[in-house]
């Protein structure tokens, strides 16, 4: 017999029920242990006396499509009418426990709230209403009063065959019936619809079978279908093109032929009105199937009171095919000597500017390849553990927490930390550092990167548009929508250039008809096209984005990531740059290397003393003392009275004795005797190691020496830096004589020693201040007020957390030698920009003075308008092409 | 000189002026943001050029632009605001959504990746 668990709803079998129970004259069976027991708790919270609402205990959950999970949805009703469903919503911003009870009265205020708790541990409400009486966007109104938000996962899904606004409604409401569903509306504009929801209640079937159920359809919106659609588009533009440059092409070769009388005989015999309707019959359809976008494009910019390039080529074709059907219909217009038709320029130009757009077209697809690439990289689906089962789920659908299995050569789908299991990870997609990482328990992973040969189980830490790919995809993207300043000449010319074409090419033709010799007409009307055909505003207008997008796409591809056209156009200019010390030079993770203990202490008292201390501390050279103490398996007393003293040291009490602990300055400042060790403390800083005073009870007890080695390649970096013609310094808050030593190691010849963390700033202004432009490399936590204060800021990000906000140019990877990497193709782009403008510029301010006949007086030479039609399809092309170049750029060794 | 040629000077010079007024001088028409559940919200339509192209909005709160691209011309594929980082690539015949804040009061110009046609969103206190 089939049997629905009272507790969970879960249908099973009666003889294959854990346990079943009487209660009233019936009897109830149970899926599991836990559900029986909570029956056993209060039985008559669980009891529906009558059988059809049952029925609608099971229609309920066929409806969320969901299953139910132990202490997360359960089903439950107590009275005949009642219908009850227990929620736990994620809160955000509670940042006291008074908050908590604030959303609990808030809660149970609404009308047909059961029980409402707020745990602020977990940041969670745990609610019980009835399903009767409210939904839970009513729950979520109420949290918001109270001045909180929700957490929940949001969801935007297409739909298909909204007509009216009743349609919005409809699908509204019925979507916020949804237990679990906190938010939705419906945009007829966009077809969509943006559902906050809660994801372990609500799966996206159970969701999509909602709407398809109202008789609606469902499309999937993600990050990848736009990209196809564009994509899809623009292969057709491309072939569109392409076809109407065919046709053209075609039909402009019997045009070309027949403008030539003099070629063909028998072709002159026809008389000449005769041949003109026929070539007029020729370009007629090229003009209609191959121009008209032209026409169309400049008369909609027309009437917006804007002009493009489409304006130039409509009225410049326009003009030659309007005067040409004159004479062809209405010779008796003109004297003899001004019949002329220009039936073949018409075509020709169509055809070589519809050849340009083609292969601009083609090139154009090709600058965002970086960043497609980027987005192509995200991950579809996810394998979960969920109550104990792992399940493949879409990538949208993993929460924060989710424990993630990822298998040999798979894609791991979000960010996250290892759990357990270990691999080696290919993470060169992300952060362009080619060789494999190995991943084991407490790492960090990166989204869209891809997993080798081992398997691991990680904890979900950043999913949807926090992870580390969306910042880098977002920031990309944000990069390529800025401006070098360098173009800002070339945009105030652009946003005039047309209509000052047409101007121009108005006063060619009254000069020429003024002045020029005969036939005058014929004349001006050749200079008046010439001049704006070959005026291409595509160039100029092409020169900086189109360099700027495969510039930072390429740095993308290096792991180097540039804010804009700013950041880049300071990047090639500077002077000097500035290299904090600690986590750029050296690795930053110190080692305790000596200890020496006075007056009779043993060495590991000392240590054990000191890690107690340095506990509270997060000072990486504290860390490394605590370290360095755990790896020995010293036990440390617990200290009291802690206080950091920033950039001098530590300070506590420790069974009962003042315990202080840093650099000379705090011993100096403290007054204590150091006279015994100094001596030695010299020695170690000499080996750049850095010393670590100890006094207990103001009395000097002993040093510690704590050294952080040198990265491997920061020496090379370094070199690769100073081939580029900077100065390079190098900034710490060390004692001078280990800053001095470890200078040497690296062949640094200036030093900013004992500097504390707020003075950084100080010194790239005093750097500015000399005349030089600077660059400041940090890891970009503790350094920003001298990222920001420097000219360009560079932070080395470590891990998942790539900190931008400071910085001008992030570098994914601790690596030193993308500084100088990065500093290279920001003059390659700076070069590339300025290569492209010049290009513009001094083809435009050429070609047009040309084209209008400046030379023809001198040298007799007017150039024809097909010739600069030619021109004009090569320059934007060019200029793309040109830009294209920096796809090749490559580090220089 | 001919009479031909003075007319043709003359009525040349005045459409060149005519071309000056009408693309540079003309007073273009100003449309309000429609403020809806706390969101502005504007239909842009793209057909050779933005319509509305000069849009009122308040300060600090969503701007949401609807763009419609109604032509497959490339000229009007993409469109910019220099002044808040965005850049978009708007598909034809699609709805292209850009929510904008605007903090700080002022003129702030978008146009199309080459800078040809021109837009512009006021923001008022």
């Amino acid at each position: 017999m089939k049997v629905v668990d009272p507790i969970c709803g879960m249908k099973i079998d009666s003889e294959e029920a854990i346990g079943h129970l009487e209660h009233k004259g019936e009897t109830y069976y149970f899926c599991s242990d836990s559900c029986l027991e909570r029956f056993q708790e209060n039985p008559e919270q669980y009891v529906r006396s009558d059988v059809t609402a049952k029925k609608e205990v099971k229609m309920e959950k066929k409806k969320l499509g969901s299953k139910t999970k132990e202490g997360v949805t359960s089903l439950t009703g107590f009275s005949d009418q009642a219908n009850y469903l227990k929620l736990e919503i994620p809160i955000v911003g509670m940042s006291c426990a008074s908050c908590a009870v604030t959303i609990e009265k808030s809660l149970k205020d609404v009308e047909g709230v059961q029980t409402a708790s707020v745990n602020y541990a977990n940041q969670r409400a745990h609610v019980t209403y009835n399903l009767n009486e409210i939904s839970s966007p009513d729950l979520l109104k109420a949290i918001e009063s109270a001045g909180y938000q929700t957490g929940g996962a949001v969801l935007r899904i297409g739909i298909k065959g909204i007509s009216c606004a009743s349609c919005v409604d409809k699908i509204e409401k019925a979507l916020k019936k949804i237990p679990g569903v906190l938010k939705a509306t419906v945009n007829p504009g966009t077809e969509e619809a943006r559902i906050e929801y809660l994801p372990e209640m609500v799966q996206l079937n159970a969701i999509k079978k909602t709407i398809e159920d109202l008789g609606y359809q469902t499309v999937h919106i993600g990050d990848e279908i736009p990209e196809d659609r564009e994509k899809s588009q623009h292969e057709a533009e491309y072939k569109s093109l392409w076809h109407k440059f065919l046709f053209a092409a075609i039909l402009s070769v019997p045009i070309l032929i027949g403008s030539f009388p003099e070629w063909i005989p028998s072709w002159a015999a026809v008389p000449q009105q005769t041949r003109w309707i026929i070539l007029f019959a020729l370009t007629l359809p090229v003009l209609i199937l191959s121009g008209s976008q032209f026409y169309v494009g400049a008369w909609r910019a027309f009437r917006h009171h804007s002009a493009d390039m489409n304006t130039l080529i409509g009225v410049g074709t326009g003009a030659a095919f309007l005067y040409s059907f004159a004479a062809t219909f209405l010779p008796g217009l003109f004297p003899e000597n001004l019949r002329n038709v220009f039936y073949d320029t018409t075509a020709i130009i169509i055809a070589l500017i519809l050849i340009g757009k083609v292969l601009e077209a083609k090139a154009k697809g090709r600058t965002s390849d970086a960043i497609k690439r980027l987005i192509g990289l995200q991950a579809k689906t996810a394998r979960v553990v969920r109550d104990g089962k792992e399940l493949d789920i879409p990538v949208e659908e993993v929460l924060v927490g989710d424990t993630v299995v990822v298998r040999p050569g798979e894609k791991i789908p979000v960010d996250g930390i290892v759990e357990e299991g270990s691999s080696t990870v290919d993470e060169s997609m992300v952060t362009g550092e080619p060789t494999p990482a190995k991943k084991s328990r407490g790492d960090e992973v990166i989204g869209a990167t891809i997993n080798k040969i081992g398997s691991f189980k990680f904890k979900a830490a950043k999913v949807g548009k926090d992870t580390m790919l969306s910042q880098i995809v977002k920031m990309v993207q944000e990069a390529q929508s800025t401006k070098a300043p360098i173009q800002r000449l070339a945009d105030v010319i652009s946003g005039y250039f047309v209509p000052i074409v047409i101007v121009a090419a108005i006063l060619t033709f009254i000069v020429w008809y003024d002045f020029g010799p005969a036939p005058q007409l014929t004349f001006a009307l050749i200079t008046f096209v010439t001049v704006l055909i070959i005026a291409c505003p595509c160039a100029l207008g092409l020169a900086t984005p189109t360099s700027i997008m495969v510039g930072t796409g390429k740095g993308a591809e290096n792991g180097i990531l540039i804010k804009g056209g700013e950041a880049l156009e300071t990047a090639h200019k500077l002077t000097a740059i500035v290299l904090d010390k600690t986590g750029t030079i050296t690795l930053g993770k110190p080692d305790v290397t000596d200890v020496i203990s006075l007056n009779g202490m043993a060495k590991n008292e000392l240590l054990a003393l000191s890690a107690a201390l340095e506990k509270s501390s997060e000072h990486p050279l504290g860390e490394a003392i605590v370290e360095s103490a755990e790896e020995k398996g010293l036990t440390l007393a617990k200290a009291s009275d802690f206080s950091a003293i920033p950039g001098l040291g530590v300070k506590g009490t420790i069974d009962g004795q003042s315990v202080l602990l840093g650099n000379l300055k705090l011993m100096q400042t403290s007054q204590i005797d150091l006279k015994d060790v100094l001596d030695q403390s010299q020695a170690f800083a000499e080996q750049g190691k850095t010393p670590i005073f100890v006094a207990i009870n103001q009395k000097l007890s002993g040093i510690l020496a704590v050294a952080d080695p040198v990265k491997e390649d920061s020496k090379e970096a370094i070199r690769k830096l100073k081939d580029i013609g900077l100065e390079v310094i190098m900034i710490t808050g060390d004692n001078s004589k280990t800053a001095e030593a470890i200078a040497k190691q690296v062949n640094i010849d200036r030093v900013f020693a004992e500097v504390l963390p707020n003075e950084k700033a100080k010194y790239v202004k005093q750097l500015q201040q000399e005349g030089h432009i600077v660059g400041m490399v940090g890891d970009g936590l503790n350094d920003a007020p001298a990222l920001a204060q420097a000219d360009v800021g560079i932070a080395i990000g470590t891990g998942t957390d790539v900190a931008m906000e400071a910085s001008e140019i992030t570098l994914i990877k601790g690596k030193l030698t993308s500084v100088a990497t990065a500093i290279q193709l920001s003059k390659a782009t700076m070069r590339n920009i300025k290569q492209n403008l010049f290009g513009s510029f001094f083809y435009n301010s050429l070609g047009i003075p040309v084209a209008a006949g400046v030379l023809y007086p001198f040298f007799g030479i007017l150039l024809s308008p097909i010739i600069a039609s030619a021109a004009m399809a090569a320059s934007s092309v060019t200029v793309v092409s040109n830009a294209l170049r920096l796809r090749r750029f490559k580090a220089a060794a | 000189m001919r009479l031909d040629q003075i007319i043709v000077t003359i009525s040349g010079l005045f459409l060149a002026a005519g071309v000056i007024w009408y693309f540079f001088l003309y007073k273009r028409q100003t449309v309000r943001a429609k403020d809806t559940e706390g969101i502005q919200e504007v239909k842009i339509s793209v057909k050779g050029g933005y319509d509305p192209d000069l849009i009122v909005v308040k300060k600090d709160k969503t701007v949401r632009l609807n763009f419609y691209r109604e032509e497959t011309s490339s000229c009007t594929e993409v469109v910019v605001f220099p002044d808040f980082r965005v850049r978009k690539e708007l598909p034809a015949f699609q709805n292209t959504i850009i929510e904008i804040m605007p903090d700080k009061i002022g003129e702030y110009d978008f146009h199309c990746d080459m800078n040809m046609i021109h837009g512009k969103l006021i923001v008022e206190e």
